[in-house]
Formats: structure tokens, sequence, C-alpha cells
């Protein structure tokens, strides 16, 4: 899976550059341009990114790694 | 008078919340700088947002998209949607991670523990320091022009907030905000801040449009072919190696020191599930609206000289006036989380980085921090009446660059045992040659720089007439728009080579280039390139460290 995902953010990259759509001043829905329709499309994808990262690619060891009461937290002053 | 009194009563609010943080607060230098690691998910993601959104996600993206079209959504939001959260989500929760496990408080104190290093630590201080600051000088500086402009009365041309004052009124409401909150008092803040200026837009192109003749719909139509603004309408003006090159810029965000320091105040690691979720959807929610009103207000109210106040301008045109004032809260909420965020940082910085590592009395910490944040912003607030606004927007620029070339040392400090303290120390260096090498090229190259159309030319335009706004920017002007005439088309210097550098160099109106590219692009490749090689070639830190920040795992 952690592959596939690699893979897709590669794509990502890629998807950002829609040159196909660089001179078009058509409309999408009769109001928005589809240089920025599309890129707003992007900007969904990206969070359908965040959510299969944070699916299946959460770092949880992380978390586990950190004792209950953290030995070399400063105190700090009062 | 009416908009004013609607910021005040939102300035109110703002230093009653700040107040009721400062009960809940205790002494110590975690509490105050990082609110005790205590931020839940909500509240962190709503704040994180706040840290990194400025004026320039309204104003400034509106104003670009003036003058540069669509486009400038793509290029700096889209990229933004997917770049920032992508860091949030690898760099930020490994942070957040370090500085539970062990104390850290800022990027500094991981380097130097991470790479057994002092002055290496400082050096990465120093230059982190030096790119913030105008940073911070040009957020007040913008919430003084937001007030300025808003305070200005329908047919008058004299503002009742002066610019002197306005800048006055935000340092003072962020010092008191941060003095007495600390990171508490400024994440409450945020909360209010957030969603305000996240409804802001939507709020804006509603009441916008239903006092439009026609609709929005029907202005965007009559654009499709209008020869003079119909190019706004896609990316005929930016070239592609502009935005293309304008991707890395975002890796800048998780280096800015108070975007790092945010990432270690939260209670636990799950919240930043959320907030990496959230924050494609949230960049979206303020820059469509405005880069979309960017492109109208082009052909609603051509000739505007300083394309920053056009979404104003729609308003007050637009919009019933005491919803203009409650909308012009919203800008004042971006420019005052930032800058909030931004003092705080710097104050953690140099209690952390300095006070307390070159043998300051700990237990003295909290008060050192609160006198620096209030010397802090009276230096800033001076320099932001006295200094030209250019100087800072040019330094703002590289500092952005410059964040983003600091993202190898951070990938490899948390990704790559073998890395050195003498690799970062090469791409410290590596970065500050750059800054200084390109303000050097812009200089020299000031006297040669295509020059963007006249004020004259743009105040001759006929009334009526439908013209390229003023001051378009030739960085990625394709088409002539700004002679006030209707000829016809015809192809202008965009770019200069300057001499001396076998044509690597270009210099367009506001910046130089790098075969077309971005500065950030060798700046990036080749700060990478240095940490690996130099580390490579240079002994790694004791076995005992890399075993702390890389354990091995069952």
């Amino acid at each position: 899976m952690k592959v596939l995902l690699g893979l897709w953010i590669v794509a990502m990259i890629f998807l950002h550059h829609d040159l196909w759509n660089w001179t078009s001043r058509e409309l999408v829905f009769g109001i928005l341009p589809i240089g920025l329709a599309y890129q707003a499309f992007y900007a969904v994808l990206a969070m359908v990114t965040m959510a299969l990262l944070v699916k299946f690619a959460w770092p949880a060891h992380l978390e586990e790694d950190i004792p209950e009461h953290p030995i070399n937290q400063q105190e700090g002053g009062h | 008078m009416i908009p004013l009194i609607v910021i005040f009563i939102y300035l109110l609010v703002i230093a009653y919340i700040g107040s009721v943080a400062y009960k809940q607060s205790k002494n110590s230098t975690e509490d105050f700088f990082l609110a005790g690691r205590t931020i839940g998910s909500f509240v962190f993601f709503l704040s994180l947002f706040a840290t990194n959104m400025t004026a320039f996600a309204i104003l400034g993206s509106s104003g670009a998209a003036y003058k540069q079209g669509i486009g400038i959504f793509g290029m700096m939001a889209a990229s933004s949607a997917f770049v920032i959260p992508f860091t949030i989500f690898f760099i930020g929760t490994r942070l957040w991670a370090l500085g539970k496990k062990f104390g850290h408080m800022t990027q500094v104190q991981y380097f130097r523990d991470r790479w057994e290093c002092s002055g290496i630590g400082t050096a990465i201080f120093v230059l982190s320091v030096i790119m913030l600051v105008p940073y911070l000088i040009i957020s007040i500086k913008g919430g003084g022009i937001v007030l300025e402009e808003i305070s200005i009365a329908k047919g008058t041309t004299n503002p009742l907030i002066p610019f002197w004052l306005g800048c006055l009124i935000v340092a003072v409401v962020v010092t008191v905000n941060v003095f007495f909150g600390g990171m508490r008092g400024v994440v409450w803040v945020n909360v209010f801040q957030t969603i305000l200026f996240l409804l802001f837009g939507a709020v804006a192109v509603i009441v916008i449009s239903n006092n439009l003749p026609g609709g929005l719909s029907a202005t965007i139509n009559q654009m499709v072919t209008d020869t003079r603004t119909g190019s706004l309408l896609s990316r005929e003006r930016m070239p592609a190696e502009l935005f293309g090159s304008y991707f890395l810029i975002p890796l800048s965000s998780i280096m800015f020191p108070h975007m790092a320091i945010m990432c270690l105040s939260a209670r636990k690691m799950s919240a930043f599930k959320q907030t990496v979720i959230a924050y494609p959807i949230a960049i979206m929610a303020i820059w469509l609206p405005c880069v979309f009103l960017g492109v109208v207000g082009a052909q609603l109210i051509p000739g505007v000289q300083n394309s920053d106040t056009i979404l104003l301008k729609l308003l007050s045109e637009y919009a019933p006036v005491w919803l203009a004032g409650l909308l012009g809260a919203g800008i004042i909420s971006a420019v005052m989380g930032s800058d909030c965020h931004q003092v705080l940082a710097l104050s953690t910085m140099f209690t952390k980085d300095i006070y307390e590592y070159y043998g300051g009395e700990k237990s003295k910490s909290v008060p050192f921090a609160r006198v620096f944040i209030i010397v802090l912003t009276i230096i800033a607030y001076l320099i932001a009446l006295v200094s030209p606004t250019s100087i800072f927007e040019l330094a703002v620029q590289f500092a952005f660059s410059g964040f983003a070339a600091l993202a190898p040392v951070m990938v490899a400090a948390l990704f790559w045992r073998r890395s050195t303290k003498w690799g970062a120390l090469a791409s410290t260096l590596y970065v500050a040659f750059w800054l200084l090498f390109s303000g050097y090229l812009t200089n020299i190259s000031d006297a040669i720089a295509p020059k963007p159309p006249t004020r004259a030319a743009a105040q001759v335009r006929p009334a009526g007439q439908l013209g390229a706004p003023s001051g378009i920017n030739p960085d990625s002007v394709t088409s002539p728009m700004a002679s006030g005439k209707p000829a016809a088309p015809k192809k202008p210097i965009t770019s200069v080579t300057i001499p001396g550098y076998g044509g690597m160099f270009q210099r367009t109106a506001t910046t130089v280039t790098f075969y077309g590219y971005r500065l950030v692009v060798p700046m990036v490749v080749g700060s990478a390139i240095l940490m690996l090689l130099v580390s490579m070639l240079t002994p790694p830190p004791s076995r005992e460290t890399v075993e702390k920040y890389f354990p091995h795992r069952a």
C-alpha cells in the first residue's frame, strides 16, 4: 500500500502542472474558469491524499516511543 | 465610521480572550511558549492554520489575481494545499514526538542535540532570525495599511486612522496578547480569528454577487470575449517555469520557526490527523474566492494603482457598510494571527537558544521573554514606520526561498542517521550565500529591469474603457494590457538577461530568475546536495546520540 501511496504522491506533483488548461478560457458551470476549477479540484485531491496517508501511513510508532513521563523534559523557569 | 466601530469591537474581543487565557496560565516556559503542550485537535488545526496565513492570503492573493489572473491560485494556493500538509504529516509529527520526548521547544534545540553541535546551531538560529524579522515588520505594515484603507470614508481621501496609528494599534494588540497570554492566549484568539477569515471569502463572494447587476456570472461571461481582461481567465500571462518552480516554495512553511514551534504544542499526535486532512480545504476556502474576486475586480474596477486594495474597494462598492467592517475584521485577523506567532516564536528562540543556552537563569526565562516581546515589537514598529515597504517585500520574498532551502537540513536530521553537523553547516552557509547573492543580483539589475506600466498611463485611461490593471507584473506578462489604448496586442519584453553570468540569470520587473526558474530551485537542490556530500565526508555524531534519535524497535 505504501508503494502505491508513493506513486500517487509522485503523480500529484505532475498533476499540479495542468499544461493542457494553460490558455483555455472555458467556464465550468458557467462561472468558474477551467484553470481555476481544475486547481480547486487539485486541492480536493490533496485532501484525499492526506486522508489516505493518515489511514495507511500514519507513523503510530512515534507516539509509542514516548515514555509516559519523558525523562529529558525541561522544567523551564518559574 | 461603522467599519471602524466593528473592528474596534473585534479588537476588544481579542483583548478579552487574551485576558482569560492569562488567568489560566502557569509561570513556566513550557506553559508560556507551548501552552504546556496541551492544545487539542480542533484548536490545534485552527491555530496552525492561522500561524501560516497572513494578509497576503486575502489582500495579496486578490491583488496578484487582479494583475496576473487565475493562475495565482494554482501557483500559490493549490501547491500549498498539497505541500504544506504533506510536510506537516512527515516533519511536523516527528518534531512533535521528539519535542515531547526530549523537551525541545525550538528547532535549534533539536539540531544542537541531534548533531552534538553548539556554534552550528547558533548559525542556524542567526539565519532563521534574519529571515523571520522582515516578515514580522511587513505584517505590522500590512495591518497599518488595512486599517488606513478601511478608515477612509466614502467620498473622502483622508483616513480616520493614519498609517502610523494603524501600525501602532496592530503592534499594541499583538504585544498585549502575546505578553499576557503566551501561546495559550495566542491560540485561543486564533480560534476566533481563523473562523472569521475562513468565512470571509464565501461571505464576500455571496454579498458582492448579490449586489452586482446580473451577478458574478454575467461579469465573468463578459470577460471571456473581452480583449483586455479575458486573458486573466487563463494562464496566458504566466510562464510555466515560474508556475512550476513555485511548487518548492511551500517547503518553507514547516521551516518557519513559528510553524515548527506551533507543531510542538499539540497534546496528542492525533491532532495532526484532522489538521492535515482539513488544511487543503481551508486553503481553498480562503484563496479561491479571493482570487476569483481579484479577477472580477479587474473587470469591474480597472486601473487600480495598488492592486492589493482591490478587495477592499469591491467591498466598499458592493457590500453594506457594516458588513465591510466585519470583513475588514476578518482581514485584520489574518494579519494578527500570524503576527502573534512570529513575535512569540522569536521570543521563544531568543529565550531558549540564546538566553538559557548561554547561561541565563532559567527562573528568569519568562520575565526575560516578556521584556523581549515588548522590545521586539517596539523596534519592529519603528522600523515599519521609517523603512520603505519594498525592502521588506524583497526580504520576505528571499526568506521564503531561504526557509525552503533549509528543508533538506531538517529532512536529513529526521530521516538520515548518517547526517552530520558539517553537512548542516554547509547547507546553512550555502543558503546564506544565496540570500546575499540574490540581493546583489537584484540590486545590480535594477537599472535594466523591464519597467511596469506607468502610473500616468493608467490615469489617462478613458472612463469605462476596460484595460489591464496598472502596476502589472511583467513577471508574467505576455500581452500588453496597460497602455490605456485599445491597441492590438504586441509582445512586450518580460525579462532581460543579466550580463556577466553566461545567460544564467534573468531579471524580470520584480525578481531575478535562474534560466527562467525561481531562485528557490538552485537553492533547494544545492542545499540538498551539500547536505548529502558533506555529511558523507565528515564523521557522524556519537553512537549514543544516533541511538537516541533512531532507537531500534522490536
